[in-house]
């Protein structure tokens, strides 16, 4: 069979996208427990940061980290076509169906070089909660110099609580995304190596 | 039990609010070791992470480069936002370093405002001095650090006219403030020169009151709230970075919003 894996570049983009949401999210926690918007706090053993000085520092280092690679990702994967081949056409019949086959664990998931269309709207509605995280982010960051996006959001609070949801949404893709690894471990493999050492590890065995 | 008055819950959000704040103040203390608490990051041990010296290190000086970003995001001539008045918070928030039982005093007759550093006149000003200087007033948000935010109205003069009254050297790169409560910070020129930047005599129209900072504050709101020092005793405008109460713990310098 010819499996064609993920080119080394998006395989240092996810990885690097993995720290960069990990610290984003476990950051953002912290800064979030120095003035919650709903009734309840993040324990503090799951955030980074120590204070909220030391989750900002955090948070403000790895937003670089998370939005220099997202360009990097977004801009070769765009120009070299591979967005294009891998993500789309996405019809929503053919999601309901692969969605529902999904739920019901019937869902062939042989080819793990092609995408279903479960996938295909996972990974590309992530990158949309990645991009609303960032663009909240901003607003609430630099409200007054960006008024602009700070209205979009519909003011300095909303775009807090815009920033949070997409958070959530965020690590609930992150959570199942988990999962859907643990069913199906061979996808770390080739998220992990390159063709010829996938290959050879499969030998091995 | 699953029906809560509104009561309960602001109980609970001030409960949660200053049980926060009493971790906050002990954890600060350990900042240098605390900061790399990483919870479930120590996993990654071996890694340069959980190296606190050079972590730290990184980690401050993307902090003094996002210092420069917000320098150059900064916009003379863009405005904070400005509210009715009916949208102003009620009641407004107390907040600084200390509880609020430990406001200081401080006795409006016998105060004065040192002026020291690149300042040509640098002749001490009394408050009845500041008082008869024209005033203007603006109903702006106060963003806090901690992410809350409350509109109020501040009035005073306007910083940039005072500036240039005493002389200040506007080519300089920093202002600097020494409070009453031993608070201390620091600003870039270009924001204390901003329009918007007001020597605040006032809150809501009336005299300001010593919670929000009596005598005299500086309300930036082009800054984050701990940017805006309050019962200010002394100003002075200097080349050498200066820092800042809470500046020097961690939290960014230029804390632009």
């Amino acid at each position: 069979m010819q499996i064609s894996l993920h080119p080394r570049y998006v395989r240092i983009c996810h990885w690097v996208n993995a720290l960069a949401i990990f610290l984003m999210v476990t950051s953002g926690w912290r800064i979030y427990n120095a003035s919650p918007i709903f009734n309840f706090l993040f324990p503090k053993s799951i955030t980074i940061g120590g204070w909220l000085g030391g989750g900002i520092l955090w948070h403000f280092a790895a937003m670089w980290m998370l939005v220099i690679n997202a360009l990097i990702y977004l801009m070769v994967n765009i120009l070299s076509g591979r967005m294009q081949s891998k993500f789309l056409p996405l019809y929503p019949k053919q999601l309901f169906t692969d969605l529902r086959n999904a739920l019901l664990l019937k869902l062939q998931h042989s080819d793990i070089t092609h995408y279903n269309a479960v996938q295909k709207a996972a990974y590309l509605s992530v990158m949309l909660g990645i991009f609303i995280a960032i663009i909240s982010g901003l607003a609430v960051w630099k409200s007054v110099q960006f008024p602009l996006l700070r209205e979009l959001m519909g003011g300095y609070d909303n775009a807090r609580v815009v920033h949070f949801f997409a958070m959530t949404f965020i690590v609930s893709f992150v959570m199942i995304h988990l999962l859907m690894v643990a069913l199906v471990p061979a996808t770390l493999k080739t998220m992990l190596f390159s063709r010829k050492q996938v290959i050879q590890q499969g030998a091995d065995k | 039990m699953s029906k809560r008055s509104p009561n309960d819950l602001i109980d609970t959000k001030y409960l949660i609010k200053q049980v926060e704040k009493e971790l906050e103040s002990s954890s600060r203390r350990l900042f240098g070791k605390q900061i790399l608490s990483l919870g479930s990051l120590s996993l990654l041990s071996g890694c340069a992470l959980t190296d606190g010296d050079s972590a730290e290190k990184m980690l401050v000086s993307v902090s003094r480069w996002n210092d420069r970003v917000q320098a150059f995001l900064f916009d003379p001539n863009k405005l904070a936002p400005t509210y009715p008045e009916s949208m102003i918070t009620k009641p407004f928030p107390f907040n600084a370093y200390y509880g609020e039982d430990e406001i200081r005093d401080v006795d409006g007759t016998r105060y004065k405002l040192e002026l020291g550093g690149l300042i040509r006149e640098r002749k001490p000003w009394t408050l009845s001095q500041l008082a008869m200087l024209p005033q203007t007033s603006q109903v702006t948000r106060h963003i806090c650090v901690e992410g809350w935010s409350a509109i109020g109205k501040w009035g005073g003069v306007r910083f940039s006219d005072f500036l240039k009254m005493v002389g200040a050297d506007t080519t300089a790169k920093y202002v600097g403030f020494k409070c009453a409560d031993d608070y201390y910070t620091s600003i870039d020129m270009p924001t204390a020169l901003h329009q918007q930047t007001l020597l605040t005599l006032t809150f809501a129209d009336r005299i300001l009151p010593r919670e929000y900072g009596f005598p005299m504050k500086l309300r930036i709101p082009t800054k984050l709230g701990f940017k805006n020092p309050k019962h200010i005793t002394e100003i002075y405008v200097t080349n050498d970075y200066p820092g800042g109460y809470w500046e020097d713990q961690g939290y960014n310098w230029f804390g632009g919003a």
